[in-house]
Order: structure tokens, then C-alpha cells, then sequence
């Protein structure tokens, strides 16, 4: 039983080394992910039943070769965005809402290292993902050729730029519509980007419009670099590069902590 | 426990020394149109528990979250151990507890109040401070499974762990039971001798008259009345009495020593000043017992911070 004797409360103040306040923090923002119910749904669930259900059965036409070769890296894409923006946006709204974010600054730990710490958390969240899913489909039979190495660069950007927008959201609205935003988007761009839908199946204008979007950008970049034998995806990463310049600096701006 | 001013000397190493906990100098603060905070001028010393008290509304927290640096002053300046309130160099050195909330939902007490720590060079143990706080069971407990009690004693133990200089309590004891409130007030009196100073609000002059070295009334945002606790509510003593409402005080007056004073307030509680003695209270009694009124209650008291805090701020509800 402690009392109050044995606890030294002479003042000792001192900050941290960053890496430590960073890492406390990812870890508790990986451990929130990883046990709230709706977060797993999102990000571990619906990708991995979508790649099975999509590859096993002929539910879309997607061209010639094996559906595994392209559902699978559509699958990624939706597991980055998934996490990096609708799971943030989600868990950053809330998280403004509870005063959390208010409450945080009154600590050390600076704005910069929680974008840092939230950052560490949301790419180790996608980590095993990308694991799961890769393994799932290689299970399916799935057997990339072309530049996997590419990969890395399209999903951090991805992830880039996936964050700045939720991070946009969630810094401007109330919790609650980013809640019901957030998901709406996902879903729109999940129909739309080219993840379980070949693009080419939309009118030509049309999809010249929808090839602009970061999901459908990131999707044909993996799928040109992880199914179809293409190299350097410079017209990916590209659109890539602007939606993150775009979304951060808008985030950045707008952003309100409480 | 070591002298104040040597642990505190010995703990910061001299720079930025002599100078007050908080120096707030006409600060202002409006939302729109309405000033919530209009010129108040105050100071808290090092290693003392300054309470500020004031009706809902009165700009309490509005005064506490500038000193924090949650919001910018609209006038006057405000300088928080000899630094801006903005300044990062501030924030390892105070501990917040605001008046709700900052925790997320889903978080597990211990594991949060962890996290917490590990933004400290030097952080108390937090299972320690758990035990003390009575939430060593509640460990496991997710944040919004607490009780509002235990919420507020996590808050508090998140304010205290960093071993800060200065801590800010916003309504430390806000709907604490009363094991709960003496475990907090003996966690106060702790940090007080250890020479850390405490500012806090509250609504409970019994808090605030146990704790506290310099009490602060605050009313519409300025500085209605300041000083130890016992010179606000002054030497000066009551004769208190319940009776049937309506008794004629100007007969009854006629009958004291003259300077004597009798209010009605509220209706059949009766509070005679002046100078309260044998004399004064045999004069009462035989009134009454000529009056044929029962009193009940009597007695003599000094006024409580309570009367003060009625007097300055008024009775309406807010």
C-alpha cells in the first residue's frame, strides 16, 4: 500500500527524448486501432473478404489473367486508405472532440511529434495489413511479377496523402460527419477508383476524371507495378505527390485542435 | 518532508528564480460580445495553493486556460513562471487537470496514465500514484467505464505525474465523494510541501479555507475581494440563530448595543454582528423569551468563506 510519504513530488521537471514521447504515443494509437471493433471491420475484415470473395468468384470482369492478380493490389489500396484516412480521420475527429488533442498539447510531446507518433501508428497499423493480405493472396494463387520494390514509395505516398485528407477532415468538421463522411468516402471511392471495378468499364470521359482520384491512382500504380510487370510509376506517384502537397497544406491550415 | 524553498532550489537549479508561480496583469478575454474576463490582476506565489473562487461564469476557467496556453489573453499580460503561457518550454514543467475530459474513451486507466508518464524525464511511478488515488484496481478500466470520481482522480494523477513545478486543478474535487476529497487534499497538502505551487478553482469554500494560502474571489471577470483565508473572513464574530420568519429586527435592534447589525437571511435564519458576548447574547435570548420565540440553532461562529463568497458575488443563481 502506497501513501503519500513514499511518492517523491519535489518538483524534477524535464521533457522527454522525442523518440520516447513518439513512440508511447504510436503505441497507444496502435493499440486503440487494433482492439476497437469497427477499426479491425474496416481495415482487416472487409479487405480480406473483398479480395477473397472477389478473386474465388466471377463477380466482375476484369480482363484476362487470374482475378487474384488484379483484385490484390486493389485490396492494398483500400487497406491504406482504410487506415490512413478513414480509420485517422475517425479516431482524430473523436479524439478533438474528448478534448484529447487539447489535453496533449498540455504535455511535452509537441504537435509535430503527435503527427509523427500518429504517423509511426498508422504505418505500422497498414504493416500488417499489407502482411495479411499478401499472404491471403498467395494463398489464392496470386504471383506478382514486376517491381514490387516500387510498391514502397506508391504506399507511403499513398498513405501521405491519404492522411493529409483525413486529417483535413477531421480537423474542420464535427466529429459526427466526419464519422459518416469519412465512411461515405470510402465507400464512393471503393466503387469508383478502380480497387474492385476496372476503370475502363466507365464511359471514356469519365474515367479520365476518375484516374485524377488518389485511390484510383495509387490502385493502377501498384497493380502496374505488383501484376503487370511495369516499372518506374511515375504518373501514380505523381498524382499522388499532388494530392498529399494539396491536402496537407489545406490541413495544416484549417486544422482546429479543439 | 524537506523546507520548502531549499527542495525547490535544490530542484531547479536557479534560472528563473524570485519569480511568482503566475503574474496575470490586466487580462482580458471576450467571446464575442460578452467579456469573460475583464481586467483581472493576480498573483500566485511558488510553493503556496492559491483557490480561485467565483460563481459559475465568473471567468475562472477562461483565467486558467490562458495561464495553460489554451487561449490567447484579448488584453493585459500574463506571464506563467516567468515565461508566455505559449511558451514550450513551459509545458514539462506544469500540470494540467482541466475541468472534463482529454482522456480517450476506450483508453485503459493505466495504460494511459503510462503513456502519460513517458513524456517525463523524471516521472513518478504510476502505479504508485494510483494506489494512492484508490484507482490501483481499476487499472484494466477503460477510460468511460469509471465512475466520474475515478475519472477525475486519473485526471489529477495525469497532472501531478511529470513532478511539475506549478499544477493547475480546475474543480479538482468536482463530484468526489468524501474519501475520495480528503485523498485529493492530502495529495494537495503533499505537493504544497514538496514546494510545488497549486492553482485551482473551485466551488467549495471548505476547500478552499482548508487548503489554500491565499484565496482569490472572482466575480465578472475581475478580482473581487483576495487574501489568506482567515483574513477574508475576518475576526469578527456572528451570533447565528434559527426562529419563526418575520421577527421585527428594528425592536430587537432597539434593544442591542448600539454599532450592532441584524439581517434576516434566508427567510427564519438570523445573524446578529457587532460585539458578540455574554452581554449581546443574554439580551437576544430574553428578547426572544419576550417575544415568546423559540430559537433554534444558536450560536457563535465566526463568518465562513461562504458568507464572504455571498456577500461579494450576491445570492441570485447564475
Amino acid at each position: 500500500m502506497s501513501t503519500i510519504a513514499t511518492l517523491d513530488l519535489t518538483p524534477r521537471p524535464g521533457a522527454a527524448p522525442l523518440h520516447r514521447m513518439v513512440l508511447a504515443q504510436a503505441g497507444a494509437e496502435i493499440r486503440a486501432t487494433l482492439r476497437n471493433g469497427e477499426q479491425l471491420l474496416l481495415t482487416m475484415i472487409i479487405p480480406i473478404l473483398l479480395l477473397v470473395g472477389f478473386s474465388a468468384a466471377p463477380l466482375v470482369d476484369v480482363g484476362g489473367g487470374p482475378r487474384v492478380d488484379f483484385i490484390a493490389p486493389g485490396v492494398l489500396a483500400l487497406a491504406v486508405m482504410s487506415t490512413a484516412f478513414t480509420g485517422q480521420a475517425i479516431a482524430t475527429g473523436f479524439e478533438r472532440r474528448y478534448g484529447v488533442l487539447k489535453r496533449l498539447g498540455a504535455t511535452p510531446l509537441s504537435r509535430a511529434g503527435l503527427l509523427l507518433a500518429k504517423t509511426v501508428a498508422v504505418v505500422a497499423v497498414e504493416a500488417l495489413q499489407v502482411a495479411v493480405i499478401v499472404a491471403v493472396a498467395l494463398a489464392l494463387g496470386w504471383s506478382p511479377h514486376g517491381g514490387p520494390l516500387w510498391a514502397v514509395p506508391l504506399l507511403l505516398l499513398g498513405t501521405a496523402a491519404f492522411s493529409g485528407l483525413g486529417l483535413l477532415m477531421a480537423g474542420t468538421l464535427r466529429a459526427e460527419a466526419t464519422l459518416a463522411g469519412a465512411n461515405l468516402v470510402y465507400l464512393v471511392l471503393l466503387g469508383l477508383g478502380g480497387v474492385l471495378f476496372p476503370l475502363d468499364k466507365f464511359p471514356a470521359g469519365v474515367q479520365h476524371v476518375l484516374g485524377l482520384l488518389p485511390i484510383s491512382a495509387l490502385t493502377s500504380g501498384l497493380r502496374s507495378v505488383l501484376s503487370d510487370g511495369g516499372g518506374f510509376p511515375g504518373g501514380a506517384l505523381l498524382v499522388l505527390l499532388c494530392w498529399t502537397a494539396a491536402a496537407l497544406a489545406l490541413a495544416a491550415r484549417t486544422f482546429r485542435w479543439e | 518532508m524537506p523546507g520548502v524553498d531549499s527542495t525547490f532550489e535544490s530542484a531547479s537549479g536557479g534560472a528563473g528564480d524570485g519569480v511568482a508561480a503566475v503574474e496575470i496583469d490586466g487580462l482580458v478575454k471576450r467571446y464575442g460580445s460578452t467579456t469573460a474576463v475583464d481586467g483581472l490582476t493576480l498573483t500566485c506565489a511558488r510553493g503556496a495553493v492559491t483557490a480561485i473562487l467565483g460563481p459559475n461564469g465568473a471567468g475562472k476557467t477562461s483565467t486558467i486556460e490562458i495561464c495553460e496556453g489554451f487561449r490567447r489573453p484579448d488584453g493585459g499580460t500574463v506571464r506563467v513562471l516567468g515565461l508566455d503561457p505559449a511558451d514550450p518550454a513551459l509545458r514539462p514543467r506544469l500540470g494540467i487537470m482541466p475541468q472534463t475530459g482529454g482522456v480517450p474513451p476506450a483508453a485503459r486507466a493505466g495504460e494511459w496514465l503510462r503513456v502519460v508518464s513517458r513524456f517525463y524525464a523524471h516521472p513518478l511511478d504510476p502505479d504508485a500514484l494510483l494506489t494512492l488515488l484508490g484507482l490501483a484496481d481499476h487499472k484494466r478500466t477503460p477510460y468511460r467505464r469509471l465512475s466520474g470520481g475515478q475519472q477525475q482522480r486519473l485526471s489529477l494523477a495525469a497532472a501531478v505525474i511529470g513532478r511539475p513545478e506549478l499544477v493547475f486543478l480546475d474543480e479538482p474535487t468536482a463530484g468526489l465523494d468524501p474519501q475520495a476529497r480528503h485523498a485529493c487534499w492530502e495529495l494537495i497538502a503533499a505537493l504544497r510541501a514538496a514546494g510545488v505551487a497549486v492553482v485551482l478553482t473551485t466551488h467549495q469554500m471548505d476547500e478552499a479555507e482548508k487548503l489554500s494560502d491565499h484565496v482569490v474571489v472572482i466575480d465578472h471577470g475581475r478580482v473581487v475581494a483576495e487574501g489568506t483565508p482567515e483574513s477574508l473572513t475576518g475576526a469578527e464574530r456572528q451570533l447565528r440563530f434559527r426562529a419563526r420568519p418575520g421577527l421585527n429586527l428594528e425592536e430587537l435592534l432597539a434593544a442591542l448595543p448600539p454599532g450592532s447589525a441584524a439581517k434576516e437571511s434566508p427567510a427564519g435564519h438570523y445573524i446578529i454582528e457587532g460585539q458578540v458576548g455574554p452581554q449581546l447574547l443574554a439580551t437576544v435570548t430574553a428578547w426572544c423569551a419576550g417575544e415568546g420565540v423559540t430559537t433554534e440553532d444558536l450560536r457563535i461562529e465566526r463568518r465562513t468563506l461562504e458568507d464572504v463568497f455571498l456577500e461579494l458575488t450576491g445570492r441570485e443563481l447564475r
